[in-house]
């Protein structure tokens, strides 16, 4: 503890639990408050008035602590620094503290103002709460302070700051010190190398390969070491001399491995059991001088246990590191970095059997580690395990981050007989474990790249889960659900509901010039994953057996019978290799988004309660009514208006069935079913989702002419200038021609897919226009008469139009994603809040 | 929404007294405004051998769907259940009965300030519906007016003849012919069986509804063989609908997003659930076996994993060795009927402490699960489609873990037995499937085999000794092998 003129500088770590000691008066609050920020400073006093309203009962005292020990507990899991001030001059009050800090995994840290008794009673005697206070209560605080100041160190604080006397508590300064762990300030780009354990030659062969030259990187590249270096192998001697080099230059960092720790305990001189490859190293190190063992024994000793890098998005260790562990630390921080978590079964090979614990790693930071030998490094959950077993004659794998590309050389031989043969999977991989309720449940907030925040209320996720659960895919083949869209603006003109020229206004309003119309077509929405083969859909999705799924808005399968599904991949297979797709988009799945006709398949229930239900009692009606109203007609009765609007219903009754019968026919197997496919929405390590649309289509079109089976629908289109009023009444007139035929109208899209507008926002990705026969169906057979349209231009198209947007966001996400290979749950968690959002409260005729 | 009551008559008793009876002029056309839209009566014949009267209701379609809009996002809450397509404006519905009662109220009460010996003469009386809703079809239709005095013609309408596969809608064209009845009593018949017939979801039933009914019915309704179907159908629609309604929108809204009905999403739930109906002898025979086993177990902790409405609960809570009882089901409704069965909000405190039901899902894994004694899967599994089997399995025995675990499942060998099955199908709708014995122990053994546990099977209900028992048990015990690795572990 240094003393300057200056007053003495008090090092307080950024992520710690500051316990302030003194007596009543002796100026805690004021020293707090001098240095640390308000709102990381939690009183005692303030607690006892939060539960009592008076800040000086002492009744409420337990209380009061309870409050204060909740609330630090909460600013410490979320990695905040926390100050209390209480007088804690009682060992117990301390020992709570001390717990608190070694629950979260943070350092205790003490700072003691030993004032004189003098100095505390003039100062409460000004203050009005406590000017009784009697005088032995602050005898007896010093008293117990004087007893502590000792044994502070003993009792666990990590730090102990005393400062005696009113002038040094006035004059010391805090200032805040990094923890070792935090390197976030560094954002490589790094090379992160599995478990050496000592095979010197392949390092040196994976250097190369990785570019450095001598352990230096031309573009100044930074090695990072998961530990492990020594031990087992031919050279570690070796290993250590090329790393140390590295890390002293600056060219490297390194974490320790379970055998460095070990190695170095048996270097200081304790006693260990030469096994696992220990007797090697300490073989080899004897041809070393004293000096490099010396070197050796600092170097390890020197280690950190984890290093959290690149602003917190990547965390190195040896053995995996779950997320509350990140940044901590602590004796159980280090013991997990070093030997992992364990379940404390040992397996038929006498090893321990370690707990998975990447299965439930939910983190946002990408862990890299090593320790467990498999034979393929692969991401699981966001963790990737790098030992590839290269002591074993595996392999010495190196991540490159933030590529996220894998770069390995093979071992030159068997260095080393393993005990149990390397297991055949990363810990947890894809052996269809399901995902955890907690990824899902209750009310929700995601994170998404192209709109912020979206939440996701509790009752629609209950709805969502029934639904996830009882009728929906195989999560893992269910990677994306459709956003709703919404129609265009309520049209004025006579005797339409919607017309495009509203949907063409709004998009040139929204700064969107060239404009993309796609014939809808009226069947049922499908998203389509196909995979090359069932090799494929197993590498990527972790399936055994299907080679991908085909599924409605909701997740449910389009057909009960997977052989169905099968025929249909089948068919989009084919069409996809003829079209040669496979190789131009690089890939070996295909993620589609598409209408599966005819309606009349999967809306037969539907049909048959609602529409054709009205169709057959209106039909049953009105010859009735007519028959009557003419007869009395005939008779002299004034009729004339009634019976005129009778016909008038009677007819559109009429057109309504014509209306929903252009969407039905009968289906034999697979004839007469077809899909048209209208964006392809991702593919191997990439969202199409940006893709403008002319080039999506283009695609397609290749696509549908190589399928031989009939099963394949182009999507007629249209483009339009939304500026150009020429190009626009083209447009209309191309859905007038459409939707006079009885087609269902068209989707207005902006031809560059996902776009924004001059306020950065996301535009609509598409504004549907549907026919005014369509309507019948959506609003009743008589909606197109005076007073009826009157009344239902009245509706209200925000709350649709801001549903589209989240639930759009909420799918480009699912993409992003998917194509990032981020884990299952968090493409899960964007797939699901769709089809939560999907249960909110909307016009369900928009 | 249309009707015609004709009767013929004789110079001495006209036909056109029906214009006396009905309160209505022949020679003019009528307009009366209802809630509904407008009434028209007019008549397409009237002279001494023949006088037809036709009622027309005009229903305005909009205003129906919009009625009580609120000021809500996007309209009303129930704004799912507003339906544009409607059959209201063309079918004889509890719309056509309300208007009906406004505009042939004094006819209805038989009263006739001209002619007072009218309404008392029954007369030759031919009513037509052409578009009559009738849930029951056929059938019901007979039954209910058949007692009464009508010959009845009742053919069922097609849903649409260019699909004739669909088959027929439910709408029949009903005749009903009497010379025993008067206009008052075919009236008040119509009044009440029509939305008996329609049974469909009225918001807009009065809520004076049961005086309206003792009233009309006065004279028929209580000798009536079906007064009990009549009574709970024209009743029993008020009160569920509203809070039914409520209870599932969320599901509405997301079989609407699918173009499904609700029926084909929301049937965790049978629907006659809500009313309290006697447990079949199987289902009590399986609550006692499944009781027998957790008591042998020493199970004081205890997961129903697919609870549903909450017997299996009810019966645990009976004995007090079940310290705690947690149901979970995935459907909200399931757990709000169950709530609602073991009167949750009422329950004692000590009592309310050893029972806890909540949401949850077999398809993630819950660490709130984690811990117990025992876990009931109790006609589950079945409800699963095979290949998401798996993630149940791990959910249960890989993740929670109970020491003992209870699967029970239809034997489907055993449904040539039921009677009332027909050939080869499942028990109820929503099973993906029923298994064999063979192929259940299959299973179970390989679940067993892959999580540690040992497994044995227990008969539920009669044994028959070529098919086996009606439902099949599995009995899961976690070995003692096992149990030793994982005390260690903790």
């Amino acid at each position: 503890m240094t003393e300057t003129p200056k007053g003495r500088v008090l090092p307080v770590t950024d992520l710690s639990l500051v316990v302030l000691i003194g007596a009543s008066g002796s100026g805690k609050s004021t020293f707090a408050r001098r240095h640390f920020r308000p709102t990381e400073v939690i009183s005692s006093d303030f607690c006892r008035g939060l539960v009592s309203d008076d800040e000086n009962d002492q009744g409420a005292t337990q209380d009061a602590f309870d409050v204060l020990h909740y609330i630090a507990g909460k600013r410490l899991a979320a990695g905040r620094r926390t100050v209390v001030d209480a007088t804690n001059v009682q060992k117990e009050a301390r020992r709570q503290l001390l717990d608190l800090a070694r629950q979260h995994d943070v350092r205790p840290i003490a700072v003691v103002l030993d004032v004189p008794e003098e100095v505390c009673a003039e100062r409460n005697a000004t203050r009005t709460d406590r000017a009784d206070m009697p005088r032995r209560v602050i005898q007896r605080h010093i008293r117990e302070l004087r007893r502590s100041l000792r044994h502070l160190e003993r009792e666990g604080f990590r730090k102990v700051h005393v400062l005696r006397g009113v002038a040094e508590a006035e004059h010391a300064t805090v200032v805040t010190e990094r923890r070792f762990n935090d390197l976030t300030h560094l954002t490589g780009p790094f090379d992160i190398i599995g478990d050496i354990h000592g095979c010197s030659a392949e390092l040196e062969a994976l250097l190369g390969k990785l570019g450095y030259v001598d352990g230096v990187h031309p573009q100044g590249r930074t090695a990072v070491f998961v530990g492990d270096l020594v031990d087992r192998g031919p050279d570690s001697p070796g290993v250590l001399r090329r790393v140390m080099s590295m890390v002293k230059s600056g060219d490297a960092l390194c974490v320790p491995g379970n055998h460095e720790n070990k190695y170095g305990r048996f270097l200081k001189g304790r006693k260990v059991q030469h096994t696992h490859g220990l007797a090697e190293t300490v073989e080899q190190m004897e041809g070393e001088s004293e000096e490099f063992r010396q070197e050796v024994r600092e170097f390890i000793d020197g280690l950190v246990s984890h290093y959290v890098l690149d602003g917190g998005k990547l965390v190195v260790c040896h053995a995996g590191l779950p997320e509350k562990y990140h940044g901590r630390t602590s004796g159980r921080v280090r013991s997990h970095a070093l030997y992992g978590d364990t379940t404390g079964e040992t397996d038929e090979f006498g090893l321990p059997v370690r707990y998975p614990w990447a299965e439930d790693y939910r983190g946002r930071a990408a862990v890299v580690y090593g320790h467990t030998p498999v034979p393929e490094a692969t991401w699981l959950n966001n963790t990737i395990c790098l030992d590839t077993g290269a002591v074993f004659g595996g392999k010495l794998t190196a991540l490159r981050w933030p590529e996220r590309q894998l770069v390995d050389v093979p071992a030159e031989r068997v260095w080393y007989e393993p005990v149990k043969p390397l297991r055949s999977e990363a810990p947890g991989g894809h052996d269809g474990r399901p995902l955890d309720l907690a990824d899902v449940h209750g009310r929700r907030i995601v994170e998404t790249r192209h709109a912020g925040r979206i939440s996701v209320r509790e009752e629609n996720g209950a709805a969502a889960l029934e639904v996830m659960s009882r009728f929906a895919v195989d999560p893992r083949l269910l990677p994306y659900l459709p956003p709703t869209m919404a129609p265009t603006a309520t049209s004025t003109v006579d005797g339409y509901l919607e017309h495009p020229a509203e949907a063409f206004a709004q998009y040139a309003r929204d700064g969107v010039a060239r404009v993309v119309c796609e014939e809808k077509h009226m069947g049922s929405r499908a998203v389509a994953l196909v995979c090359r083969d069932a090799e494929a859909a197993r590498r990527r999705f972790g399936v055994d057996g299907p080679t991908g799924s085909l599924y409605t808005r909701t997740g449910r399968p389009f057909f009960d019978d997977g052989t169905a599904t099968e025929a249909v991949l089948g068919r989009l297979r084919e069409a996809i290799g003829a079209a040669g797709l496979w190789t131009e988009l690089d890939t070996d799945w295909l993620l589609l988004d598409a209408e599966l006709m005819p309606w009349s398949l999967k809306a037969s229930g539907l049909l048959r309660s609602q529409y054709a239900a009205v169709g057959a009692a209106s039909g049953a009606v009105f010859p009735g009514v007519l028959a009557a109203l003419e007869g009395a007609a005939a008779r002299g009765v004034e009729v004339g208006g009634l019976l005129d609007r009778q016909r008038e219903r009677a007819a559109d009754a009429a057109a309504f069935t014509a209306a929903y019968r252009r969407y039905c026919w009968t289906t034999e197997g697979l004839d007469g079913v077809r899909l048209a496919p209208f964006q392809i929405l991702a593919v191997r390590g990439r969202s199409l989702a940006g893709l403008p649309h002319d080039e999506q289509l283009a695609l397609l079109d290749r696509l549908v002419e190589h399928d031989g089976t009939g099963l394949l629908q182009t999507t007629r289109r249209l483009y339009v200038d939304t500026a150009d009023p020429e190009s626009v009444r083209a447009g209309v007139d191309w859905w007038l021609e459409m939707t006079g035929r009885g087609g269902e109208g068209m989707v207005v899209k902006p031809v560059g897919a996902l776009v924004r507008d001059g306020e950065g926002r996301l535009v609509q990705p598409g504004i549907k226009c549907r026919g005014r026969e369509y309507l019948r169906i959506i609003y009743g057979p008589e909606y197109t008469r005076p007073d009826n349209l009157a009344r239902l231009r009245q509706r209200f198209l925000n709350h649709k139009r801001s549903l589209a947007v989240r639930e759009y966001a909420l799918g480009l996400e699912a993409l992003d994603r998917l194509a990032e290979g981020e884990p299952l749950w968090r493409v899960h968690e964007a797939v699901f809040g769709v089809l939560a959002l999907e249960s909110e409260p909307v016009d369900p005729r928009l | 929404m249309f009707l015609t009551i004709s009767t013929t008559g004789t110079p001495e008793r006209p036909a056109t007294d029906l214009g006396y009876l009905l309160h209505k002029h022949p020679g003019k056309a009528q307009a009366f405004s209802t809630s509904y839209g407008t009434a028209h009566v007019l008549y397409p014949e009237a002279d001494e051998q023949r006088c037809t009267a036709a009622l027309l209701l005009e229903v305005d379609a909009v205003a129906l769907v919009r009625r009580g809009k609120g000021k809500g996002r996007g309209g009303a809450p129930d704004a799912a259940l507003a339906q544009y397509v409607n059959d209201r404006p063309y079918a004889a519905s509890s719309l056509l009965a309300v208007a009906i009662g406004a505009v042939f109220s004094s006819a209805m009460r038989g009263v006739c300030g001209a002619r007072p010996e009218l309404p008392a003469q029954a007369r030759p009386l031919r009513v037509e519906v052409p578009a009559l809703p009738a849930r029951g079809g056929p059938g019901l239709v007979r039954r209910l007016f058949e007692p009464l005095g009508w010959t009845v013609t009742a053919e069922p309408v097609a849903l649409d003849t260019e699909f004739p596969e669909w088959g027929d809608s439910r709408y029949v064209r009903l005749v009903l012919e009497s010379e025993s009845r008067t206009v008052a009593e075919a009236l008040r018949h119509l009044y009440v069986l029509l939305p008996v017939l329609d049974d469909a979801k009225h918001y807009w039933v009065a809520a004076d509804e049961v005086d309206k009914l003792l009233r009309v019915g006065e004279g028929w309704l209580p000798d009536h063989p079906e007064q009990k179907l009549i009574t709970s159908r024209y009743l029993s629609r008020r009160w569920s609908l509203t809070r039914e309604a409520m209870a599932r929108l969320e599901l509405v809204r997301l079989a609407e997003t699918d173009d499904s009905e609700v029926e084909a999403i929301d049937n965790a739930v049978a629907a006659e659930a809500e009313a309290e109906e006697k447990p079949t002898p199987l289902a009590v025979q399986r609550r006692d076996a499944i009781v027998a086993a957790l008591t042998e177990a020493g199970a004081a902790r205890v997961l129903d994993l697919g609870c549903g409405e909450g017997h299996l609960v009810q019966t645990l809570l009976k004995d007090p060795r079940f310290t705690e009882i947690v149901g979970v089901d995935v459907s909200m409704r399931a757990l709000t009927i169950a709530s609602r069965r073991l009167r949750l909000d009422r329950m004692g405190e000590r009592q309310a402490s050893r029972v806890r039901l909540f949401q949850g899902s077999l398809a993630y894994t819950d660490g709130r699960l984690k811990g117990y004694d025992a876990a009931v899967l109790s006609e589950v599994v079945e409800h699963l489609d095979l290949p998401r089997l798996p993630a149940l399995e791990y959910a249960v025995f890989g993740a929670a873990r109970p020491r003992t675990v209870l699967v029970t499942t239809p034997n489907v060998e055993y449904n040539v037995r039921w009677e009332s099955l027909p050939a080869g199908h499942v028990r109820h709708r929503d099973h993906r499937f029923e298994w064999t014995r063979e192929e259940f122990r299959t299973w179970a053994g390989a679940v067993a085999e892959r999580h540690g546990y040992d497994v044995r099977y227990v008969a539920v209900g009669p044994d028959d000794p070529e098919v086996g028992p009606p439902t099949q048990m599995a009995v899961f015990t976690r070995n003692t092998h096992t149990n030793e690795k994982e005390a260690k572990a903790a």
